[in-house]
């Protein structure tokens, strides 16, 4: 399977957009399945351009350290191994605070006495269906409240493909950190999304940082071109970074979008375009050597 | 009874600092305001759960108030599981505020008063984007 994220830093800048037009532009090619996996699982919208039926849907947990205080010693290792000062000791006993716990189990390993056991928290849920035009969709949703959103998308990338899609595309989250990262990792090219202005371009370069580190090839999509001044080709070629496509500042696209109708019901053309920059990616996925 | 004010300073003569979890320093006193001790804040950059550590921390110092500007919900249950007294204050040098709490002065939190700060921000979501 393909696999193609798109991200941006930048919040806003049209990732979900691109997404589902790529999307769907891949999948009117009829011997293309194609799956797209929302993990901006804060705020996951691309169900409300795909309207799909969510057939099948799955528990997040996160194992969270339940302390038996009969057999606790109160000897403080637990809160001493952990990171995120989720246990701590008062008056001799352990106490668990389960929002700052990342379920990483040191505590449980770490326990002299066996004291704890771990029970599952649940933090939210995946879920997945066939949406319009055939596209194979899903998407987690963290619940109200909760802040750890990478184990979410950390599931949701793993959840088995019972869709067996050749391409996947990948909406990612905004931001530059672990959750992007968590998303874009192991993929096979990476599309930035941004606009031109400064803080297009600021945060497209903090996105770019970290596609680098993990050693993603990229390509960029300009959005919203004639919105500001921002030099965002000038990056791009200094760089060396290539600017795939570029989507006017248009009114009619942002009413569109606004109704819920997608770039592709709105300007049918942008299914050819999409199709040829898949073909370009393509091929430079075919002609590169490693990462 | 022994107190800890947050400060940024570490001079109990300059205003105190209204951050819990993640002030640079803690003043500890004793009720005759004779002994200041100047403590660095060893949950300063914690990656998480500052307001956890620090009550950890301030009670193995034996400490049993703390004057602050805000809880937040998991720093409240930790004081509370502690029985620490959690005395709110506005403005004032930490001289002048363990005064008004000797003197029944300053309120107590009655409850968390600050939502949970998960970290010192970098969490992704910029969020231009979000409704």
């Amino acid at each position: 399977m393909r696999r193609i994220a798109v991200a941006s830093g930048k919040g806003g800048t049209g990732k979900t957009t691109v997404a589902v037009a790529l999307a769907e532009s891949l999948s009117q090619d009829s011997e293309q399945i194609v799956l797209i996996s929302d993990c901006d699982v804060e705020a996951p919208n691309v169900h409300l351009y795909l309207d799909p039926d969510f057939e099948q849907s799955k528990a997040v947990h996160v194992l969270i350290p339940q302390v038996d205080e009969d057999i606790c010693t109160g000897c403080g290792i637990c809160s001493e191994v952990c990171q995120y000062n989720a246990i701590i000791l008062l008056k001799d006993r352990a106490m668990v605070f389960p929002s700052l716990c990342h379920g990483c189990g040191s505590c449980t390993l770490n326990c002299p006495e066996n004291a704890i056991r771990e029970i599952p928290n649940q933090i939210g849920i995946l879920e997945r269906g066939i949406g319009n035009g055939n596209i194979y969709l899903r998407h987690g949703l963290l619940n109200p409240g909760e802040p750890l959103t990478v184990p979410v998308i950390a599931a949701l990338r793993k959840w088995n493909d019972e869709f067996s899609a050749r391409i996947e595309i990948i909406d990612s989250p905004p931001g530059a950190s672990c959750p992007v990262v968590e998303a874009i990792r192991r993929v096979d090219f990476l599309l930035l999304v941004t606009e031109p202005t400064p803080f297009g371009l600021h945060d497209l370069k903090q996105a770019h940082q970290v596609a680098n580190e993990l050693g993603i090839r990229t390509g960029v999509i300009i959005n919203r071109d004639g919105l500001g001044e921002a030099d965002i080709q000038g990056y791009c070629l200094d760089n060396h970074i290539p600017v795939l496509m570029t989507i006017p500042l248009d009114r009619n696209i942002g009413a569109g979008l606004a109704r819920g109708d997608t770039l592709l019901e709105i300007y049918p053309e942008y299914g050819d375009k999409f199709r040829a920059l898949y073909e370009k990616v393509d091929q430079m996925l075919e002609e590169a050597v490693g990462p | 009874m022994k107190y800890a004010i947050s400060s940024s300073t570490g001079n109990p003569d300059t205003e105190f600092s209204a951050r819990f979890g993640r002030c640079t320093y803690f003043l500890i006193v004793d009720e005759g305001l004779d002994n200041w001790e100047k403590i660095s804040n060893p949950a300063q950059n914690a990656q998480g759960g500052a307001g956890t550590q620090v009550v950890q921390y301030l009670a193995e110092q034996g400490v049993d108030a703390v004057i602050s500007g805000r809880y937040g919900p998991n720093a409240y249950d930790a004081l509370d599981a502690a029985g620490m007294k959690a005395y709110l204050a506005d403005s004032g040098t930490p001289r002048q505020l363990v005064n008004q709490a000797q003197s029944g002065s300053l309120r107590l939190a009655a409850g968390p008063t600050g939502e949970a700060m998960h970290g010192q921000g970098g969490r992704g979501g910029r969020g231009g984007g979000r409704q």
